[in-house]
């Protein structure tokens, strides 16, 4: 038996919408599949999923609190996959960049008189910090041809040992009882609500322009054109005068920054202070969403949603219907699986072949 | 110092790389068929769950010293039908199993956090294991560690004196030309995959089974990753594989023993040791390569679809 790829002449534009539609379903089916065996109705689990957090106001509030930092976090890492250039390390990103701006908070708490400046600060501070992070691995790329997945991802754990060391420590609230934590930010630091009383804040905006922003350089910059270039073709990309290593700089910037940006917006956002943990693995659920969304700006969008959509419906099955959260992560590295493979559907006709030796012999 | 806490550091540091060969020699296997297996860690993670979960229920460590390896194929069989089966990016299948893989090893391991068994049996020679030095040293270990420097030989001796062995390094080298000779580049591959797979599960029981006997989520700690990054700083050979396990292993421990030696350091840098050090040792490997290419097989990490 074989598995024979031929390659299409031209690529179906529509299996291309179609293929993670369909890997999106069959993900679902065996996931229903998974409950049903662990006792549970795959009706029940799908409406607890899918369709129970569309049905109130503040649980649909949470899904676009989670989707804001996911699609910053693959935009910006859409940058670099595009290029071929693996930027693992967007969760130590983040956390460097919630670190950062949290630093700039603590500073000035508790300041007089002219407070505006502070929260634009934090968020320079925090953008800044993800694209220093993100240097080091490109750098050490460019300059002596180091694996930038390996490197990224040690400096993961190297900035989520750092944060629990200055919140433990330097950072730690003198009046917080020993517990670890900072200080609460002063409303000067904090990222308003966009609307009166509600839970979503300004960081959302700051995300949807941000990925705006990417989406315009992308698609209509002499700059992502040579990201797009870089990518399908590297050689012709060289004899175009495109230099790799601006190139590599350039894009792990842009993905750090993207990192830091959402690092920040998430500690002056929705948390409020520095803690021991800031990130629920948005740096490496982004991956996900970057790949899901096939790496475009508004794929990515639609992943996130999905993503945060199935992640706030596992929290609500955990109490709801006992399933356990490593359901949603299994499912969710399901899914980047199938669509990786129904990505393949788009480029090649998969035929299997029966008869080993006699296939063989007549081809 | 005295001879005593110098051979228990020695001990400490062959048991912490220990996990650290299991799963890169693995690896190293698949990466000189050409393929960049990113999957380690939830294979690893995986074999650690599902290892002590069979030992739990079976009351035997080889059975799930069995299970961990089962749990590793399987993974490795996804991670194979994707990339070397459908051509499919290996970065981000790799990444999709790990992710996979850390949700099925809560999934399955769910129901034995805080159980505790008995730990591996060990080696017990009489006579021979009280030796001083030599005995705690080379003859008083559980299973998992023999098969670790087993494998070590054995895929030394596979890659470089068999004919397969052969075979397979030049598919990892030039998949375009040996296919053109007739080698079946795609069995090879899967099968590479799946032995990775293999050493990695193996990996993870032996955590769960022997170097500390619980489970608990996400015990490997990045290991995996580490694993990944040992087989680039080894340069694909499988005993400079087990010469750097020793290093990492060493920088592993190094801050449990700095720890207890009460040295003034803040406990998250000693624990950052290890990961800064595989940085560093990427560096200095880098650096001391002049000119030249990477040693790494030609071929890996490109994608193989034959057309015939």
């Amino acid at each position: 038996m074989r598995l024979d790829l031929l390659p299409r002449a031209r690529p179906s534009p529509w299996l291309d919408l179609l293929s993670p539609a369909l890997a999106f379903l069959a993900a679902v089916l065996i996931g229903g599949a998974a409950v049903a065996a662990l006792g549970v109705s795959p009706v029940q689990a799908f409406v607890t999923y899918f369709v129970a957090p569309l049905s109130e106001l503040w649980s649909v509030q949470e899904v676009a609190l989670k989707a804001a930092p996911l699609a910053l976090i693959a935009t910006g890492l859409a940058f670099c996959y595009r290029a071929n250039l693996w930027n693992i390390g967007a969760e130590g990103q983040f956390v460097i960049g919630g670190l950062a701006g949290g630093f700039v908070a603590i500073a000035t708490h508790g300041s007089q008189g002219f407070t505006g400046w502070i929260l634009p600060a934090m968020l320079a501070a925090g953008t800044l910090a993800g694209i220093a992070t993100a240097m080091i691995p490109a750098l050490l790329r460019v300059k002596l041809g180091v694996s930038e997945i390996l490197t990224s991802l040690m400096l993961v754990y190297v900035a989520q040992l750092l944060l629990d060391y200055m919140v433990r420590g330097p950072l730690r609230d003198p009046n917080g009882f020993n517990f670890p934590q900072s200080v609460g930010f002063d409303d000067a630091a904090r990222l308003p609500a966009l609307f009166e009383g509600e839970s979503l804040h300004a960081g959302v905006a700051i995300a949807l322009v941000a990925i705006g922003l990417g989406t315009l350089v992308l698609a209509r910059t002499l700059f992502g054109f040579e990201v797009r270039a870089v990518g399908a073709s590297p050689r012709a990309a060289r004899f175009a005068g495109f230099s790799d290593a601006r190139l590599t700089l350039a894009v792990f910037a842009i993905s750090g920054g993207a990192a830091g940006l959402a690092g920040i917006c998430e500690v002056a956002g929705r948390i409020g202070q520095l803690q021991p943990e800031i990130s629920p693995g948005y740096g490496f659920t982004a991956i996900i969403v970057a790949f899901l969304g096939r790496l475009s700006p508004p794929g990515i969008v639609l992943a996130a949603l999905v993503i945060a959509l199935t992640t706030i419906g596992g929290e609500g099955a955990q109490i709801d219907l006992k399933l356990p959260l490593d359901l949603t992560r299994a499912f969710q590295g399901l899914l980047l699986g199938l669509v990786l493979g129904a990505d393949v559907l788009t480029r090649y006709h998969v035929r299997l072949v029966p008869g080993g030796a006699a296939a063989k012999a007549a081809s | 110092m005295s001879l005593d806490i110098v051979q228990m550091v020695l001990v400490t540091v062959l048991t912490a790389a220990t996990p650290l060969i299991l799963a890169a020699i693995g690896e190293l296997v698949a990466e000189r068929a050409g393929v960049l297996n990113l999957g380690v860690e939830g294979m690893m993670v995986f074999g650690a769950a599902t290892g002590f979960a069979v030992a739990t229920q079976t009351g035997s460590t080889l059975l799930g010293a069995f299970g961990g390896v089962g749990a590793g194929v399987l993974l490795a069989a996804l991670f194979g039908l994707l990339t070397v089966g459908l051509a499919a990016n290996q970065v981000a299948s790799g990444l999709a199993l790990t992710i996979l893989g850390l949700g099925l090893s809560g999934l399955v391991g769910a129901g034995y956090v805080g159980m505790k068994r008995d730990p591996a049996p060990h080696l017990h020679l009489p006579g021979l294991s009280d030796l001083p030095v030599v005995g705690p040293l080379l003859l008083s270990h559980d299973a998992f560690v023999y098969a670790a420097a087993f494998l070590v030989a054995g895929v030394w001796w596979f890659l470089w004196r068999s004919r397969a062995g052969l075979g397979l390094r030049a598919i990892g080298d030039d998949h375009t030309a040996t296919h053109a000779l007739g080698l079946k580049v795609r069995k090879v591959r899967f099968l590479a995959v799946l032995f990775g797979g293999a050493c990695a599960g193996l990996a993870g029981a032996y955590l769960s089974l022997a170097y500390t006997p619980f489970w608990s989520p996400g015990m490997t700690a990045g290991r995996g990753w580490i694993a990944l990054a040992l087989v680039v700083f080894a340069s694909w050979r499988p005993l400079r594989v087990a010469a750097g396990a020793l290093l990492f292993g060493g920088a592993t421990v190094l801050q449990l023993h700095a720890q207890a030696a009460g040295l003034g350091l803040p406990g998250q840098l000693l624990s950052a040791v290890p990961y800064l050090a595989t940085i560093l040792a990427l560096v200095a490997l880098s650096l001391g390569r002049r000119q030249g290419g990477s040693a790494a097989p030609a071929a890996l990490g490109r994608v193989f679809a034959p057309s015939r």
